[in-house]
């Protein structure tokens, strides 16, 4: 397909497709990691308010979503995994991708800003900014430190949603945003070594195809033995109940034993996909037994009574 | 060129839809006035939530 003569016909992108440039998976990641920061976090936000915040942190990831799509149109077309993607498929064009990227960030942005407050909306922006500009357009075809970095993007929701319900921001959210931040290599790099093929073709500089595979395991395994005590620090901190705790401990050693066994693995690469598969289960329940653990006083305090 | 000008041409010319491309443009249509009706009724309940308080912005 041609991405230059893809304005010549009229539309026929359909709602879903637009929907698709959204990223409709990585935004329900960032929807749930922001769902727990903003309801652990001390304070009342009122249920609609907290909506509000949610759909305008949804949204924005999805703008980033649209405008990453756009702009990396041209080696998308080159990658079996996303050669499907609307503006490479060649059913949205991408004038019309980047319209609807900058239209959904300012008025996710802005209504964050004018109906929630203003530090959460400043925090959005940057996340916004930070995965088109930063990642997108200066990492990623750089340097094969491209994800390390970007990773903060992702790992930014949870201080949004702290900062919907506090208007500011404490160590807690920190410690959120780096256990996401901590997490994505290993996660992204376990991808890698399976789909090097298509990151080669589409000269993206991933570890596994600047270092090779050896060496990404290794940094795989080194990133989650940062990542496996650093999820058990907001329980050693005081900060968490015995569910977090328990859960943190337990999916930890789950992570190192995968990590291992993908640095022990010598051919195919079965362990490589349990690995990217379990860690995205891990941060789930990371996140989940963090929202158990501070409900749980409020939804059975009254059984132990 | 005149309105009656523009009125007369033939309906033949300029951009022509198919099926297909209409129905996409309807559905693109109606999912922005959907998202417009959403936002209008969002700032609607906003409003009657926050009360006053709706017009404070301490930066």
């Amino acid at each position: 397909m041609s991405l230059t003569t893809a304005h010549a016909e009229p539309s026929i992108a359909g709602v879903g497709d637009y929907i698709e440039l959204m990223k409709p998976r990585v935004m329900s990641l960032v929807v749930f990691t922001a769902l727990v920061g903003l309801l652990v976090a001390p304070g009342h936000l009122h249920p609609v308010i907290a909506f509000v915040a949610l759909l305008c942190i949804a949204v924005g990831a999805g703008a980033a979503g649209a405008l990453n799509m756009w702009y990396d149109a041209d080696i998308d077309c080159r990658m079996t995994r996303t050669a499907a993607r609307p503006i490479p498929a060649g059913r949205i064009a991408p004038g019309e991708a980047l319209a609807f990227g900058l239209t959904l960030a300012a008025f996710s942005v802005v209504i964050l800003g004018l109906l929630v407050n203003v530090v959460a909306a400043a925090l959005l922006a940057t996340t916004i900014a930070f995965y088109v500009l930063v990642y997108t357009m200066w990492l990623k075809r750089r340097t094969p430190q491209n994800i390390v970095i970007g990773g903060a993007a992702g790992a930014l929701p949870p201080m949004i949603g702290w900062a919907a319900t506090t208007g500011g921001l404490s160590l807690e959210p920190v410690l959120l945003f780096l256990i996401i931040f901590f997490w994505t290599p290993p996660h992204f790099w376990a991808l890698s070594l399976y789909r090097t093929d298509d990151y080669a073709r589409a000269g993206v500089p991933m570890l596994s195809v600047v270092a090779g595979p050896a060496e990404t395991k290794l940094q795989i395994l080194v990133y989650a033995l940062i990542l496996a005590p650093l999820g058990v620090l907001p329980w050693v901190l005081g900060y968490t109940g015995l569910i977090y705790g328990a859960v943190a401990v337990t999916a930890g050693a789950a992570l190192l034993v995968l990590a291992l066994r993908v640095r022990a693995e010598r051919h195919g690469f079965a362990a490589s996909k349990q690995l990217f598969a379990f860690s995205i289960l891990y941060l789930f329940l990371m996140f989940a037994a963090l929202l158990v653990d501070h409900m749980y006083p409020a939804l059975f305090g009254h059984l132990a009574a | 060129m005149t309105m009656s000008g523009l009125m007369n041409e033939d309906p033949d010319r300029g951009v022509r839809l198919t099926e297909q491309q209409a129905r996409a443009r309807r559905a693109r249509s109606v999912a922005i006035a959907v998202a417009l009706g959403v936002l209008v009724i969002l700032f609607y309940i906003v409003t009657l939530v926050k009360g006053p308080a709706v017009l404070v912005r301490p930066l």
